[in-house]
């Protein structure tokens, strides 16, 4: 039964079909347009927060990719990923300073050995805030947390594979790392905000009114070139062609001869690498907190989503628009309000193409 | 004559459903054997649990007169064993050339030899190396998994109903490719729901029915046989 004329209805229908056809194509060049267009605007009337926002999101990407590389290979939506990223953040301030809690209140108990103690260690490097000892224990901590998510894959999340479970059980079971990693922080840091360097950094100013301190350009620079190494290694060697062709189809990679255990392996080494680097680039110019990683998860899905699950490439953009976004949205809203910005910018993605920038549909 | 693989009383299944319940095929050295049978007859899930997919609950099976039973499919690559299932048999997000070094995987020399030799048996393959292969149609898919599954040059090919899904032009051309192949020395054990065609292409057939043996022969005589005619060929 129809309330309008026959050759209406079919016309309507004709029209739906047509509409229908082009799927979710016109979700994604909206999306585009609207990135491009946010880009032009914000570069152009807030240089300054656009600059700031592609910083963070520069140190976000690294993050958000190691999350879409687990997210691609082992199917499961890595909820700890904030957490871990924290934890790296910490056992580079450990390696640092030797510090953790004292066993009683507001006096710390230094373990005796750490990097600060290296001759010159701590002298800054050119116009930065910090010297040597601090990169070499930002890299270590890159060292110890790939082998850290190697360990917990082997304890945790490879049980699971084994027995087939569901992705709501692995997803529930990162929680249960994401909340044991921070009950750990909270145990050998405690829940006061540390800081890798004490002092205050001064900034300095560029053309067009840009003030950035010299941490933030360091940042930068580092966080592109891990991005470049990982764009290489992906695209042009043997190892990151198999992690693709497993995230594309696991079963056919293990058909083709591929390891896929060791594959798994390296995933989570270079995961949990850039997991600790990125938390390390983060924490150089914030204080660290345990409980700074939990509010890190929001952003790095709603990048991860809006690039395309399993796409890095995708990541490291979605990861420069919620930068961006949640950066220039200080000029409008107060900054409390950041969270919600990644959280819109999620909703958004999810009514137009919820595949996201990249992604396939499978 | 020699045989290249050997599965002897195979049993296996998925989980607690045991699907072959003793199942013997063999394969000589360059020959093209074709096993048929009607649906849930276990075909596909013999490919995999000789090629280590699924496991092998008793039995054995041979590759070279080296026992591969229940090894991992790494392994069995490495062996001489290609196989090539039935969908999603390529890498969509990767391009053709990558495709191709996916199938080289294990082994790290000669990459480039083994390429061109690729390319020089698929020359429609050659022109598009660059494009990511979700853009083939479907026959060119089957085109580029069978390449994939040949960069290693394998003593034995599994295809695991290569024709199904395609139009007839293209099943036609792609039984060709698959007879160019075997008569370059591939062995090729060839599971097809599509019976004529792969009994007229064969050597010898098995046809299988819920798990089982059923009958084993000469192809071309299963094909004039009035009892296949009636039961299998759906005359």
């Amino acid at each position: 039964m129809t309330i309008l004329p026959d050759r209406y209805a079919a016309r309507l229908a004709d029209a739906r079909d047509r509409y229908r056809r082009l799927g979710d194509r016109p979700g994604a060049i909206g999306l585009w347009a609207l990135i491009a267009a946010l880009f032009l605007w914000a570069a152009i009337f807030q240089t300054q927060l656009f600059v700031v926002g592609m910083i963070v999101g520069s140190v976000l990407a690294l993050g958000a990719m190691g999350l879409t590389l687990v997210f691609g290979i082992l199917r499961f939506a890595n909820f700890a990923h904030g957490d871990t990223m924290m934890l790296g953040s910490y056992i580079a301030y450990l390696l640092f300073t030797g510090t953790v809690v004292g066993s009683q209140a507001n006096i710390d108990t230094d373990i005796g050995i750490s990097l600060d103690q290296l001759p010159g260690a701590t002298s800054k490097l050119g116009d930065l805030s910090f010297g040597y000892g601090l990169l070499i224990a930002i890299v270590l901590a890159g060292v110890a947390m790939a082998l850290f998510s190697i360990a917990l894959d082997r304890l945790v999340y490879r049980r699971l594979r084994r027995r087939n479970s569901s992705i709501v059980i692995f997803a529930m079971a990162a929680l249960g790392v994401a909340f044991s990693t921070r009950a750990l922080m909270m145990i050998i840091w405690g829940p006061d905000p540390r800081r890798y360097v004490s002092g205050i950094h001064l900034a300095q100013h560029y053309p067009l009114d840009i003030v950035l301190k010299t941490d933030q350009i360091f940042i930068f620079v580092v966080a592109l070139a891990l991005a470049l190494l990982l764009y290489i290694l992906l695209f042009h060697m043997k190892l990151g062609k198999a992690m693709r062709a497993m995230a594309d189809n696991a079963d056919l990679a293990l058909v083709s001869g591929i390891n896929t255990d060791r594959i798994i392996i390296w995933t989570w080494a270079i995961g949990g690498g850039l997991m600790a680097i990125a938390g390390g680039l983060l924490a150089i110019q914030a204080s660290l907190k345990p409980d700074l990683g939990f509010g890190l998860i929001l952003p790095l899905f709603a990048a991860t989503i809006l690039g395309g699950i399993g796409k890095p490439q995708g990541a490291f953009i979605g990861a420069m628009v919620v930068g961006v976004t949640q950066e220039v949205s200080v000029e409008f809203f107060s900054a409390g309000y950041k969270p919600a910005v990644a959280f819109v910018i999620l909703i958004l993605i999810l009514l137009l193409r919820p595949r996201g920038l990249f992604g396939t549909t499978s | 004559m020699t045989a290249v693989l050997e599965a002897t009383g195979i049993v296996a299944g998925y989980g607690e459903v045991e699907i072959l319940h003793g199942v013997s095929v063999s394969i000589g050295q360059g020959e093209m054997v074709a096993v048929i049978g009607p649906n849930g007859a276990g075909k596909s899930t013999l490919l995999k649990a000789m090629f280590g997919l699924i496991p092998t609950s008793s039995g054995r099976v041979q590759l070279n007169g080296t026992d591969i039973t229940n090894q991992p499919p790494d392994r069995i690559v490495a062996r001489g064993m290609s196989y090539v299932p039935q969908t999603e048999n390529v890498f969509p997000s990767l391009s053709i050339n990558e495709n191709l070094e996916m199938g080289g995987f294990t082994r790290s020399d000669g990459l480039s030899d083994r390429l061109e030799r690729v390319y020089t048996l698929f020359p429609d393959l050659t022109n598009r190396r660059g494009d990511s292969a979700g853009k083939l149609s479907g026959g060119q898919r089957q085109m580029l998994a069978l390449a994939r599954a040949l960069m290693l040059d394998p003593d034995v090919l599994l295809l695991d109903e290569p024709s199904a899904s395609l139009s007839p032009k293209m099943v036609e051309s792609l039984f060709e490719k698959i007879g160019e192949i075997n008569s370059s020395g591939t062995a090729i054990l060839l599971v097809e729901q599509n019976a004529k065609e792969a009994l007229s292409l064969s050597d010898r057939a098995y046809v299988l029915a819920t798990g089982e043996n059923r009958l084993d022969g000469d192809a071309k005589g299963m094909l004039e046989s009035e009892d296949m005619a009636r039961l299998y060929l759906g005359e």
